[in-house]
């Protein structure tokens, strides 16, 4: 991977104690993952994990306590807020909730235009470019002097999906951005975030709980349990055929839509769940 | 639990200590004509000089508040300037009035607000609208202009009772009551229906949770629903609600006890002021004070033992 | 996903007013409007339409009576009521200006800062503002007075310090509730600077409580000048509506009159600015949530009777478990209409068969499940159709709702729930023991001991490690899982003969919720319960699931055996739903066909 867009290394990050005699919570503990040129890491993990802390830390937003967030060949892992607005250029973000990352008491316009704005840029060349993003991600052009209320869940995410590409970035952090939807929006989105990949060449850190979505549109996966990631890998390896014993269990307990394929799934997690016990067992 | 209590303990001493300072170093700005005001305009200036002696007003103003702050603490509030009576039994003797109506009074308006509180949430509808109107009605209605109402209505025009003044129960108990009636009635009126729309909303918060559903799934009965369950955890706002409704009524009691003639502790607030007793004003700061602190502190630790998480 | 923003999200075009607008257009807004107008343009041409000078005496005209040249008569100096009304409200205004500035000065940027960065100035601050709010501001103003001489506007000042904590409070709370927002943390990512965010993104959020509440402080503002006033502690040279109330009621028993007209103009202004204030907030919400308005405009009409329209009373329901026959609910609108979310929905549940029924949100299927329970909110109305449990109705014709009385010999004992929320769904003051023993001796008539026994058996059966523990446990205490167990024990706890289970493994992890799945069919087999299972996912309907019924816009879409509905789905909106499932594609390709499609 000769093209490093993101290079994660050693990563811990502790949050300070929340009170008095209360120990301070690490969150993070040496995580290590890499994201190459239009490429998706994905990064797969149950409540708790770390997953969405990991997203966080990358865009500042969660306190490193030790290793380097290299992005674009430069340690950002404590970048200031100013340095921030130079790389939010190149670095955006997608958000799980389509209610709450977009400020309801804004046009559409508005929010397209703020991070337009920021980078300076004049007010018809932003029109201009705010046109081409409503475009981009099949919204009608009238959205513009609408509120964000006056959207539907997915259609709300494809705003937010526009604001991230307003800047063209290299790296789209997606937080569990399919998480808050239906089933057809979900199909609908992911086959946008697809789309976009194909058209701009931006990578993708994409953040879920479900293996499924992560299998669909990732080329490599992370898998992450308490903190830590348990395992790594292509897609097709790590979201078929897991070697970490987490990963076994996290593929099994995923039902799948067959009454008959799911009463033989749950044989063979019956199965696995007894075998790891033995071993859990065996080793001591 | 004790360290919790220590420390809302020790918050009420700062906040006390924060108070009276201010309130003293206030005062100090005001105590320049005291003198002539005690002795009369044709004085003498050797007199006021020797009463502003005998007051101590000559020393230093840091001296005079270590003086006062030593005295105070161990609950010597000192002599009234104009009176020379001991301030701490003035209040002693005025305090039993202002106690009689406070909390007569907010014992009244919490069962009244309560019932109409819970009433208005749970049957909604005309109640409800009720409630609500006349919580409109009672924050536009001031409490004095309720009072001036009752007494012209009740004492004036009907005669039924009377308009000012002041019975000691054990000088006639029956008149004591009916003395009693206008002035707790105008205080209730004036809260009972804000306090009742406060319980309303916090009871209906309640309701709208997703395990009332659920112990009514269960077959749980309606009535044990809102009694046992909704009231217990509406009970923490409310009872917030209602320690600031008495700390309102504290101060409304001032104007209260001044229409009718009730010889409290608002009372004697409005004619120390007013002379510019200082001594007398301080005593009466720090009196109230104590006792806000002392409400507070309750309904803090009645909060905390009806909370689960709270509790150990 | 729940019921409520789903009805609401659908199909829901809004036309935006500005606040101004519908601000007038509710007639509470406009009348007191118009009336605190009138007020401030009294006070400002005062001067030219009193006819009187207000303090010019007349000792031949004391106390004349109203009407004649002097409209609202005089007072006992002779001077004239109405000249003195007029005057007096320029004094009220400033009065409340004073409190207002001064409070918002203090308390808003204090609130902010407090707020968005929290820490220590946040500790100082709110321990001021709560040694503030916890002082009776009439005693600590008769202090001031003693001290600073009795200055009405002085007085003034100092009471918006005192109040200042509400705008602090206000502030404050509603900057925290913003500041871990996620559109908050956006414009970090893009690099915004703090200063602009709390100007663009946060100050917008607290700018509407704030005139909200000022309308609320200049109605407090007036009552306290005018109580000061009226206890003689203003300045009794100034024309005011307090010193006329105090000189009235000196008099009180000569002219009553005079206590009269202060009064009423008192109370009307603060009530205006109370009223207003009211309004502003309804005119707010209105354009902040819709869903919030379907339940204020229901409550009006919650009240009255509702009869179900008539429909046929499906034939073999007695052969059934449960029997739901055209059923139709739907909440009252403003308009006298009825919004359905659930459209002639027709199905059946045998003994021990287990029915799926599957939609996305807003497809009606919580809201049908609900109305199995007769748990629906109280302003839903069933329009139409009939449930029938073994046989025996359970809507009432009359309501428009579930009979309560036919309910009660059914729920908790024959037909129980198992929501989706666990830790939402258990009262978190009592434990869960309680929780668990108390249905029990209700509805079995058990003794507390025995039931106490069962609860615990109940939880070692429902894979609880250490019953004896989780019993003694408020529902804090425990995970999201356990608590799901605790709540599947509770349903399962009289051994009814029907469970309706309303999503009850989303809220779960993946690997928690396999284990639950296990649990829920492992009972469902063994005391042989029928059972309603709400899901939007298609993987827990092929573990569980017998039939299937397939919902969208609160219509039944497709009924079926389950291996026919997932295998060879007839309907298109089967097919669509079915075809975005990712179990089974080929990872990194189009799922629809064109990501564009709306």
């Amino acid at each position: 991977m000769s093209n490093l867009v993101l290079d994660v290394k050693n990563l811990d990050v502790t949050y300070p104690a929340a009170g008095f005699g209360k120990k301070p919570f690490k969150a993070l503990h040496n995580i290590n993952i890499q994201v190459g040129q239009a490429e998706t890491l994905g990064l797969v993990g149950e409540s708790g994990s770390g997953k969405t802390t990991l997203g966080r830390a990358i865009l500042g937003l969660a306190p490193v306590s030790a290793g380097t967030i290299e992005f674009l060949g430069k340690d950002i892992s404590h970048a200031t807020r100013k340095d921030r607005r130079a790389l939010s250029r190149d670095l955006q973000v997608v958000f799980q909730d389509p209610y709450t990352s977009l400020n309801p008491s804004m046009e559409i316009g508005q929010i397209l235009a703020e991070p337009l704005q920021i980078q300076g840029l004049g007010e018809a060349e932003a029109k201009r470019r705010i046109a081409e993003l409503l475009d981009q991600v099949g919204l009608p052009s009238d959205a513009l002097n609408r509120l964000p209320r006056e959207f539907s869940g997915g259609q709300r995410q494809r705003v937010a999906i526009a604001r991230a590409l307003a800047l063209s970035p290299k790296l789209i952090v997606c937080d569990e951005p399919v998480s808050a939807l239906d089933l057809t929006t979900q199909a609908r989105i992911l086959d946008l975030f697809l789309q976009i990949q194909k058209d701009t060449g931006v990578s993708y850190l994409f953040v879920s709980h479900d293996l499924d979505v992560v299998r669909h549109i990732s080329h490599r996966v992370a898998v992450m349990y308490k903190g830590e990631i348990v395992e790594q890998g292509p897609s097709a390896q790590v979201t078929v055929n897991p070697t970490h014993p987490y990963t076994q269990r996290l593929l099994m307990a995923s039902p799948v839509p067959d009454p008959d394929r799911q009463e033989k799934r749950r044989v063979e997690r019956k199965h696995l769940l007894e075998q790891q016990a033995r071993e859990l067992q065996s080793q001591g | 639990m004790f360290a919790f209590i220590a420390r809302r303990l020790g918050s009420g001493a700062l906040l006390l200590l924060v108070i009276s300072t201010i309130a003293y170093f206030l005062m100090f700005f005001s105590t320049s004509n005291v003198a002539m005001n005690i002795l009369g305009e044709d004085a003498s200036p050797e007199a006021i000089i020797a009463k502003q002696q005998e007051l101590g007003l000559d020393k230093p103003i840091l001296e005079r508040f270590w003086g006062w702050l030593t005295h105070a603490v161990t609950g010597d509030f000192g002599t009234s300037w104009f009176t020379n009576e001991e301030i701490i039994k003035t209040i002693f003797n005025r305090l039993p009035v202002t106690m009689t109506l406070v909390i007569g009074a907010i014992l009244i308006a919490a069962v009244l607000a309560t019932v109409l509180g819970m009433t208005a949430a749970v049957k909604g509808g005309a109640i409800d609208r009720l409630v609500q109107f006349l919580a409109v009605a009672g924050f536009a209605v001031p409490n004095f202009v309720v009072a001036i109402f009752l007494v012209t209505l009740f004492a004036i025009n009907f005669a039924l009772l009377p308009a000012t003044g002041w019975v000691p129960i054990q000088d006639d108990p029956a008149q004591w009551f009916l003395s009693l009636i206008l002035p707790t009635s105008a205080l209730v009126i004036s809260t009972v229906a804000s306090a009742a729309q406060q319980i309303r909303s916090a009871i209906k918060a309640v309701l709208e949770k997703d395990w009332v559903r659920t112990l009514r799934s269960r077959g749980i009965p309606q009535r044990e629903i809102l009694f046992k369950h909704v009231l217990r955890s509406a009970a923490p706002s409310g009872l917030t609600v209602l320690s600031l409704q008495f700390v309102g009524m504290l101060g409304g009691a001032v104007i209260i006890e001044s229409i009718f003639a009730l010889p409290g502790i608002g009372q004697l607030a409005v004619e120390s002021t007013s002379k510019g007793d200082t001594p007398v004003v301080m005593g009466v700061v720090v009196y109230t004070v104590v006792i806000v602190i002392v409400v507070n502190l309750v309904v803090d630790l009645v909060n905390g033992w009806l909370n689960p998480k709270v509790r150990v | 996903m729940s019921t409520s923003t789903a009805a609401a999200t659908h199909g829901s075009a809004i036309v935006r007013k500005s606040l101004f607008k519908r601000l007038v257009a509710n007639p509470m807004g406009a009348t007191t409007g118009v009336f605190l107008l009138l007020v401030v343009i009294i006070a400002f041409i005062a001067p030219l339409i009193a006819g009187f000078d207000p303090a010019a005496t007349d000792t031949n005209n004391l106390m004349t009576a109203p009407g004649g040249a002097h409209l609202l008569g005089t007072d006992s100096a002779g001077r004239d009521v109405l000249a003195r009304i007029f005057f007096g409200a320029q004094t009220t205004l400033i009065s409340a200006v004073l409190v207002v500035v001064t409070s918002i000065a203090i308390g808003v940027p204090t609130g902010l800062v407090a707020g968005y960065y929290g820490g220590k100035f946040d500790g100082i601050a709110s321990w001021i503002a709560n040694m503030l709010m916890s002082l009776p501001s009439i005693i600590v103003l008769l202090a001031v007075r003693a001290a600073l001489g009795p200055s009405i506007f002085v007085s003034m000042v100092v009471f918006g310090i005192l109040i200042a904590p509400g705008f602090y409070r206000l502030t404050r709370t509603a900057v925290m509730s913003v500041r871990n927002e996620l559109y908050v943390d956006a414009a970090k990512v893009s690099g915004l600077s703090d200063v602009r965010i709390i100007a663009k993104h946060i100050f917008t959020v607290v700018r509407a409580p704030i005139v909200i509440q000022a309308a609320m402080i200049s109605g407090i503002a007036i009552s306290i000048q005018s109580g000061l006033e009226f206890l003689g502690l203003g300045d009794s040279s100034m024309i005011s509506w307090g010193v006329m109330l105090n000189e009235g009621f000196r008099n009180i028993f000569v002219n009553p009159l005079l206590v009269l007209w202060p009064g009423i103009v008192i109370s009307l202004t603060i009530g205006s600015f109370a009223l207003f204030g009211n309004a502003m907030r309804d005119a707010l919400e209105d354009s902040q949530k819709i869903s919030a308005k379907n339940k204020k405009r229901s409550d009006a009409s919650a009240a009255a009777s509702f009869a179900v329209a008539e429909t046929e009373v499906p034939a073999d329901a007695d052969k059934h478990l449960l029997t739901v026959g055209h059923l139709s609910v739907g909440y009252p609108q403003g308009d006298g209409s009825l919004k359905k979310v659930v459209s002639d929905v027709s199905f059946f549940v045998d003994k021990g068969e287990v029915l799926g029924i599957v939609g996305e949100s807003g497809s009606g299927k919580s809201q049908t499940a609900f109305s199995i329970l007769g748990l629906l909110p109280s302003n839903a109305k069933i329009a139409s159709g009939h449930i029938l449990f073994e046989g025996s109705e359970l809507v009432s014709a009359t309501e428009g709702a579930i009979s309560q009385q036919a309910m009660t010999q059914f729920r908790g004992k024959r037909i129980a729930y198992i929501p989706q929320e666990p830790m939402s769904n258990l009262d978190p003051s009592f434990t869960i023991g309680y929780q668990l023993v108390r249905p029990m001796t209700e509805v079995l008539g058990i003794s507390k001991k025995e039931a106490k026994a069962r609860a615990i058996g109940l939880l070692e059966t429902v894979g609880i490690n250490n019953p004896e523990r989780v019993f003694k446990s408020y529902p804090h205490e425990v995970s999201g899982g356990m608590a799901q167990r605790v709540l599947i024990a509770g349903a399962v706890s009289c051994e009814p003969d029907l469970l309706i289970a309303d999503e009850p493994t989303t809220a779960l992890d993946v690997t928690v919720q396999a284990e639950v799945l296990d649990l829920l069919r492992d009972l469902q087999k063994r005391l042989g319960m029928g059972m309603v299972l709400v899901t939007h996912n298609f993987g827990v309907v092929a573990d569980l699931a017998d039939r299937v019924v397939v919902m969208q816009y609160g219509r039944v879409v497709e009924t079926g055996d389950v291996r026919s509905i997932l295998r060879n789905p007839q309907e298109e909106y089967t097919q669509v739903l079915l075809s975005s499932m990712l179990e089974g594609k080929t990872p990194m390709t189009m799922l629809t066909g064109n990501a564009k499609e709306q």
